[in-house]
């Protein structure tokens, strides 16, 4: 690396390196049973220089040919944007574990026997449910390097377990599915099962549903299939520069529901995508973005920071190019009302687990429309069965204006977002 | 810098060492450069080299995979590979023969080597007119490319290097305007050749207008209508809803899928003819052989209306006792092969796009690819542009309109097929965490009774 470094800096004005390496192993699960094992070995090298003022990069796998790598960045610096950042010098990070030896060293017998306990569990509720499962660990060792003597570097261990299921009965198929992940070895199939077969217990019987205005209660799955994606686009620190956020001129104003607390935090331990240090090297802090349904942040990546005259939130993620602006972990603020309080409150009215598509809509304007792949119709504060072919629309902006509660107890979804359920006063409901 | 070539023959020598069922390899090494612009600015521009390779060995019905870009100690990872499939297999493994081949396939383009200058002049003329536009408030820019060289190898004698291009733009634009934000776009592909993608002026001026119209035109009021949709769209929902419940990975140990999905079953009008062919030549999904060394097909899966055949690859084809239809693909070396669609098409009928519409009393003509997603049965896509008909007539603009529905009941809701079949080539596919695989999709214009809408 320091190698690439100096070549780079004879090169260019300034220059980074960021460096990742990663050893995964997949175990994975199809029709009930052991299928595949997989040992993934990656690294790979990315190089950002500033040369007369303007951003190259290019990226390599090929450790062994590090001429091309600084050619390559410093063909693309002639065309690159107007770099307006300076890389961080040397800083502190806040100590933050995320690598636990544990994880290493879990052996590939004690993954399959988890997988295989998983489907058994499941299986033993509804014995002819159809499981494709997955245990996988990976160890990521993580380095980055300036030529303004910023240097960051840091081990993450994450250990994840996942289940999806279709029962197929006729032409019915029922989808059901979880997912759990930490930087700690997962050693029980236990909570992972019990969603799922949460999911077949309320699914067991049919219910039909009618088209028109619906109070809606989204589950921690809901609320990150139909809301996520338009809050990320929203508190999005680039697309609010751009003026493409409905919120980005909001800032300190009430645009949600009071009862809306909103933070973005990497700081947390052991969570998978916790981190000491962002992408380039900036200290991770929790950021908040809505406080009391107040539009409280956005968070930035350094570019677009000095573009809007504001610091870096610790947001630069890389995704296989140039840093960006990313959330880490989205959590949700509990409120005061358990599910069930939400579920007995409702005359006529759905639960949604699952909704397909929606991400397809206008989600910049807050939109979302999509098909409930897995839900439950409500009938006078009890849960009655499964609901098809239906399809519920709503806009976030109108959704989280007012929302009737939130629940008190947030789940993890996907490793990434920490929220309670959400109930909802009114949606579209269209069903044929 | 490395070669493969030498290290693939080295890697020939060594697989013979192993005792395992099978055991195959694939070496590669790839360039892909990419420029994206975020409103009249462009945002980031960059080249990345990537060389590895992977070993997948199968024991007793079992799969070891070893992916790799640390090309030392070539013998350990087949070791590792062979070992993990003896800890996975505990059945009798089953594949379906197919002839060795020794073959060199190169491609006539290689868009990596085109200079960056050439590729962001173009770029530049359409960010030109797209911001030509007025009430634009941003739009983006996404335009990669890549070219690579593959080496596959096996324990039963192949030995295939094939060379793929490939080249994806997508352009988005974005209206603003009484605080309502509106978006258009437009995404288009070819297998490498710059040419196909360096004349849409006109078609980046209509997107940039359409994003601005959308700001006035109402909501669908969501139900269920008649739906025609365009050769895009249709292409889509024919990827969408039908292509992935051809793909036999979902079937071969599903029991109950397999009742559903048996051969000769009706599953739409006798006009009703869909394809997946990775013979066409030029496509996105094009191809000489699959990531398993398998010669490519022309597969029909409905033919006249009827299930006629799926997608394999060399273990569902033997597992379901069908033939191998070389549908094997992997997006790169660090993924193993998985059964995928190529190029995806409904056949042209005969009916001219106002015929199609003309005894429409009330419906909704959607165009334009937006996006999509199945679960089985349940598909939604969306599109980027609709309009109402109204009396045989197309009328007023609408917001765009998510469709879904499902599969079994829409294909039979197919009641027209037009004469003007296009090949869509932009996008790609997405499959567990193999995304995005290069794939063409087409159809001609079709009609759709009582398809769900969703709206306010």
């Amino acid at each position: 690396m320091e190698d690439i470094l100096a070549q780079a800096r004879r090169a260019a004005e300034a220059a980074e390196v960021f460096m990742v390496s990663s050893e995964e192993t997949p175990v994975q699960f199809e029709a009930n049973r052991l299928k595949r094992i997989q040992g993934k070995q990656n690294t790979s090298v990315a190089l950002r220089i500033i040369k007369q003022g303007r951003v190259g990069y290019a990226s390599t796998t090929d450790l062994s040919d590090t001429p091309r790598l600084v050619a390559n960045a410093v063909e693309t610096a002639q065309f690159g944007v107007q770099a307006r950042f300076e890389l961080p010098t040397k800083a502190s990070y806040p100590q933050i574990d995320v690598f636990d030896p544990a994880t290493e060293s879990v052996p590939i017998e004690k993954m399959i026997e988890l997988g295989e306990k998983l489907i058994a569990l499941v299986t033993r509720h509804t014995p002819d449910i159809i499981c494709e499962a997955m245990v996988t660990k990976d160890i990521i060792s993580l380095r980055l390097m300036n030529s303004g003597g910023g240097e960051a570097s840091y081990r993450k261990s994450i250990f994840s377990l996942s289940l999806w299921g279709s029962l197929i009965r006729g032409t019915d198929m029922l989808f059901v599915g979880e997912s759990q992940s930490s930087c700690n070895p997962i050693t029980t199939p236990r909570e992972v099962a019990e969603v799922v077969i949460q999911q077949l217990e309320l699914a067991r019987n049919r219910a039909t549903v009618p088209s028109k205005q619906l109070p809606v209660i989204l589950t921690p799955r809901g609320v990150v299939s139909a809301i996520i994606p338009s809050l990320i686009m929203a508190f999005n620190g680039k697309i609010v520069l751009e003026g493409a956020s409905p919120i980005g001129n909001k800032l300190g104003q009430p645009v949600f529901d009071q009862k809306l607390w909103l933070w973005d935090d990497p700081t947390l331990a052991y969570r998978p995508n916790s981190r000491p240090s962002d992408d380039e090297g900036i200290p991770s802090q929790r950021t908040p973005l809505i406080e009391g349904g107040k539009v409280a942040n956005f968070f930035y990546d350094l570019q677009t920071a000095a573009l809007a005259h504001t610091r870096s939130t610790g947001n630069g993620n890389r995704n296989g190019g140039l840093p960006t602006p990313s959330p880490t972990a989205l959590t949700i603020a509990p409120g005061k009302t358990s599910f069930d309080e939400m579920v007995g409150d409702i005359k006529e009215g759905l639960v949604i687990e699952q909704l397909m598509g929606a991400e397809q809509g206008n989600i910049l304007g807050g939109d979302f429309s999509g098909n409930v792949l897995l839900g439950f119709k409500i009938e006078n504060g009890k849960i009655v069965g499964r609901v098809k072919d239906t399809m519920v629309s709503g806009n976030i902006y109108q959704v989280l204006k007012e929302v009737a509660a939130i629940g008190s107890k947030p789940e993890w979804v996907g490793g990434f977002v920490h929220t309670p359920p959400i109930y909802c006063p009114r949606l579209s409901v269209a069903s044929k | 810098m490395t070669d493969i070539e030498a290290i693939g023959r080295q890697l020939a020598e060594i697989i013979k060492r192993y005792s395992a069922d099978y055991i195959e390899a694939r070496l590669e090494h790839s360039q892909r450069g990419y420029i994206t612009y975020r409103g009249k600015e462009l945002e980031s521009i960059g080249q990345a080299t990537a060389i590895g390779g992977n070993v997948r060995a199968l024991v007793r019905g079992g799969w070891g995979f070893v992916s790799f870009n640390n090309l030392d100690g070539l013998p350990g990872k087949v070791e590792l590979a062979v070992k993990q499939a003896r800890l996975v297999g505990r059945e009798e493994t089953k594949l379906a023969p197919v002839e060795p081949v020794v073959d060199t396939v190169s491609t006539a383009h290689n868009p990596t080597i085109k200079s960056l200058a050439e590729k962001k002049q173009l770029l530049d003329e359409y960010n030109e007119i797209i911001w030509r536009t007025p009430k634009l408030q941003t739009s983006t820019i996404s335009y990669s490319d890549s070219h690579k060289r593959v080496i596959f190898l096996s324990s039963a004698g192949s030995y295939i290097v094939q060379e793929r291009s490939d080249i994806n733009l997508r352009l988005n634009a974005v209206a603003a305007g009484d605080g309502e934000v509106q978006q258009a776009g437009l995404s288009v592909g070819s297998a490498g050749d710059f040419k196909a993608i360096s004349a849409l002026h006109h078609q980046v001026e209509q997107m940039a207008r359409r994003a601005v119209e959308l700001l006035s035109a109402p909501q669908v009021k969501g139900g269920e209508y008649t739906v025609v949709l365009d050769p895009v769209l249709a292409g889509v929902f024919v990827h969408e809803a039908f292509g992935h419940l051809s793909e036999s990975d979902f079937v071969y140990e599903n029991e109950r899928l397999r009742q559903i999905m048996v051969l000769g079953k009706k599953f739409g009008g006798e006009r009703l003819n869909i394809v997946d062919s990775a013979t066409v030549p030029g496509l996105r999904g094009s191809y000489k052989y699959d990531d398993e060394g398998v010669p490519a097909a022309k597969t029909y899966l409905i033919r006249e209306g009827k299930l006629v055949g799926r997608l394999h690859s060399r273990e569902t084809a033997a597992r379901m006792g069908e033939k191998p239809t070389g549908n094997a693909r992997a997006i790169n070396y660090r993924y193993p092969p998985i059964v995928r669609m190529t190029n995806t098409y409904i056949e042209p009928g005969e009916a001219s796009f106002d015929d199609i519409i003309a005894d429409i009393k009330e419906g909704v003509y959607a165009r334009n690819w937006f996006g999509g997603t199945t679960a089985m049965e349940m598909f939604t896509f969306s599109a980027g542009e609709a309009y109402m008909i109204r009396n045989g007539k197309l009328a007023e603009a609408l917001r765009p309109v998510v469709l879904s529905g499902n599969v079994f009941t829409t294909l039979n809701n197919i009641d027209a097929i037009g004469n003007d079949l296009e090949m869509n080539q932009g996008g790609g596919c997405g499959k567990g965490e193999q995304v995005p695989l290069p794939v063409s999709n087409g159809s001609p214009h079709i009609r759709i009774k009582k398809c769900l809408v969703g709206g306010r």
